[in-house]
């Protein structure tokens, strides 16, 4: 009996002891770290979100009501009747602080809420339907322009280079200096306008409905090329000059006279010693491109009438939706979060230095 | 470290053979820059026989590093070899094309690195380090090794160089400065060389790991009979190690001769304030230092470079740069004062 008491005694606080140390085991962990930062930014951000317009002063519903008003040059009798039936349909005549726990609780559910100017439209929809056209065409031409960029960097930050490289990557990179969207003005007039090549806009021809045919995969690839292009040319460069600053400052390292010492193949050491650690800046830079693609493009999108999230940030703000514009700026902090989030998570297996020990 | 304890610790029974294992005649390397040609590394001649430890000193600037790497030929530009010829193993390195060079690297001249503190590529485990060299240096006819067979490769050099076989899994920035020397020695001895030039392999470490880095290089050097370039300016270090000892000053060779005697009895003025200069345990004394500065290699006098410092300066030595000379005995000069007792 006292055997048993004592035994369940020790064990009991060892099992507590054990827990315990699971959980701050799991707290601990740099990845679960790096998550709840994650939370907490998002939280931030969309606390400020919510707070700036309401301290505005202004009135998006009644805004909007008298713009139409004005517009369709009605009396404006019944007009403070309406804005507050809509203000009530949306929320905005409770206290501040139930409006903030709403807001809260549905970002937590993902949801965005009704859109004014499309109502009844949600802007999860809305958002989500923009999004697949920005990430489709932005995000491929972003790593598409990354992964040429450096290594046109990387061959150019080579000293044993066949000469001629210089001559030919070099004028490519002078695109870099001119704006993407007087890059995809230019493109639009040349192979649009005048060849006719081209279609001149949108992301699909107009009269068709988006399906999974091959025939609109072909129109849509078509629509997407000048843009693409647009984006390429003008940031290879961006990606090339960083690449080869930092392939000729490894010329100078150690590591590199070592390597040529130990008899390696120019192969080896350009790939494994040279790019390998010239590289590591340029994720960093990835990340963050790829973290800010969706808003990057605005004016790319908005030139080319290419349907992406720019475009109805673009047309939110014409129509002063403050849902659909809010909606888009918490999809941009989730972007940015998260690719700082992945970047921390991933850097380490990159960056063997900054790993960081879980002891 | 005294002149006298570093006789004492002079090593017994040393395997010197009478093979010559690397032959350098006239050897110099030059940097071309706007403002003229600087003489790095200047007309420089030695013999290296197989299983000597032959350390090269003199103060920082002298050319001693730009002789080491020079005679590896990983000058950089500016820099180039200007004349002279390095014969290793029968073969002027010189004139090996670049692909026949980077095969001779590592397999027949192998480098041990300065600090050997970013000798190593951060971004990559020590084991495969060793085995990147290993690699490409394979006979095209013979086939590639099995992993396991790589990895015993690994263990054996690690076990070799004193470190435990799991530093192969390791990063560079896990591993001690110590660590990383041994490591970097390990991949020197990957393809049994028979000539290691190591760079001042000791810098930045403290003296118990440097003894026992020391030690370690010795014990390889001796298991592969092969020779040893040890560059540096730490005397008492070169006094306990070398057999033979060369002194550089302004990217000349002026003293060459077996360790013991050029320190109980230097001949070149330099040597002799360089021996003085060391602080003594046996007696108090002020500490001496050499006056003046070597001068700049790009403005080098008409006459001996090291005239204006030299004590025993006479007339000669602002009209002609001194010639080496053979005083007999494995021993050479190039001064002035020694003309008369030349032999050939």
């Amino acid at each position: 009996m006292t055997e048993q008491t004592q035994a369940v005694e020790n064990s009991s606080p060892s099992i507590g002891v054990s827990i315990f140390r699971i959980i701050s085991g799991v707290l601990g962990h740099f990845v679960v770290k790096r998550f709840l930062f994650f939370l907490f930014v998002v939280w931030l951000a969309s606390t400020v979100i919510f707070i700036i317009p309401r301290l505005s002063g202004q009135d998006p519903v009644k805004e909007k009501l008298l713009l139409e008003a004005q517009r369709g040059g009605a009396m404006q009798t019944g007009l403070d009747a309406m804005a507050k039936s809509y203000q009530k349909r949306f929320g905005l005549d409770q206290p501040m602080w139930v409006q903030y726990t709403n807001f809260v609780t549905d970002l937590a559910k993902l949801n965005l809420g009704v859109s004014i100017a499309f109502f009844p439209r949600t802007v999860n929809d809305i958002v989500f339907e923009s999004l697949m056209w920005t990430l489709g065409l932005m995000g491929t031409v972003t790593i598409l322009a990354f992964i040429l960029g450096t290594l046109a960097g990387a061959i150019l930050g080579w000293p044993r280079k066949p000469g001629w490289l210089q001559y030919v990557f070099m004028p490519l990179l002078t695109l870099s200096a001119i704006p993407q969207y007087l890059l995809g003005m230019i493109l639009i007039f040349a192979f649009a306008f005048k060849l006719g090549w081209l279609p001149l806009f949108g992301g699909y021809a107009p009269a068709t409905m988006p399906n999974l045919s091959f025939s609109f995969i072909v129109e849509v690839l078509r629509h997407a090329i000048l843009p693409a292009f647009a984006i390429i040319f003008s940031s290879i460069g961006f990606w090339a000059i960083g690449m080869r600053g930092m392939m000729i400052n490894t010329q100078g390292e150690d590591y590199m006279i070592q390597a040529d010492a130990k008899g390696l193949k120019g192969s080896r050491i350009f790939m494994r010693y040279a790019v390998r650690n010239a590289l590591l800046p340029q994720v960093t830079g990835l990340a963050l491109v790829m973290g800010t693609i969706i808003t990057g493009q605005v004016l790319v999108e908005r030139v080319f009438s290419y349907p992406g999230v720019g475009d109805i940030l673009f047309q939110a703000i014409r129509l002063s939706d403050f849902f659909v514009i809010r909606g888009i700026v918490i999809v941009i902090v989730l972007g940015i979060a998260g690719a700082t989030f992945l970047l921390d998570v991933l850097y380490p297996l990159l960056d063997p230095r900054i790993r960081v020990r879980n002891s | 470290m005294s002149t006298e304890q570093a006789i004492q610790t002079y090593r017994e029974g040393a395997r010197i053979t009478d093979v010559d294992a690397l032959v350098i005649e006239g050897f110099s390397v030059y940097y071309e820059t706007d403002a003229g040609t600087v003489k790095a590394c200047d007309d420089v001649t030695f013999t290296l026989k197989q299983g000597e430890r032959f350390a090269l000193v003199g103060e920082s600037g002298s050319g001693k590093t730009t002789l080491a790497m020079g005679l590896m030929r990983l000058t950089r530009p500016p820099g180039h070899i200007a004349s002279g010829s390095v014969t290793l193993n029968g073969r002027d390195v010189t004139k090996l094309s670049d692909s026949e060079m980077r095969k001779t690297r590592l397999s027949e001249l192998a480098l041990v690195p300065q600090g050997a503190m970013n000798s190593l590529n951060p971004v990559m485990r020590i084991g495969r380090q060793i085995i990147d060299g290993i690699l490409d240096h394979l006979d095209e006819d013979a086939g590639v090794p099995t992993k396991d067979e790589l990895q015993e490769t690994v263990r054996d050099l690690l076990i070799r160089v004193g470190l435990r076989p799991g530093v192969a899994r390791l990063h560079p920035h896990e591993l001690s400065g110590g660590m990383k020397q041994r490591v970097a020695m390990a991949i020197g001895i990957s393809l049994q060389p028979n000539l290691i030039i190591a760079d001042e392999p000791t810098s930045a470490l403290d003296v118990v790991v440097q003894r026992q880095i020391m030690q370690t290089l010795g014990r390889l050097q001796e298991g592969l009979d092969a020779s040893i370039m040890l560059v540096g300016h730490d005397m008492g270090l070169v006094a306990q190690f070398a057999d033979t000892i060369g002194v550089m000053y302004a990217g000349k060779l002026v003293e060459v001769g077996p360790v013991e005697e050029v320190f109980s009895e230097p001949k070149h003025p330099y040597t002799t304030l360089l021996i003085r200069s060391l602080p003594s345990l046996q007696e108090k004394r002020e500490f001496l230092g050499i006056p003046g500065l070597p001068p700049q290699l790009i403005h080098l006098p008409q006459g001996c470079a090291f005239a204006d410092r030299c004590p025993s300066r006479f007339e000669k030595c602002d009209e002609s740069i001194p010639q080496m000379i053979n005083l007999g005995g494995r021993r050479k000069t190039a001064c002035h004062l020694y003309e008369g007792e030349g032999q050939s």
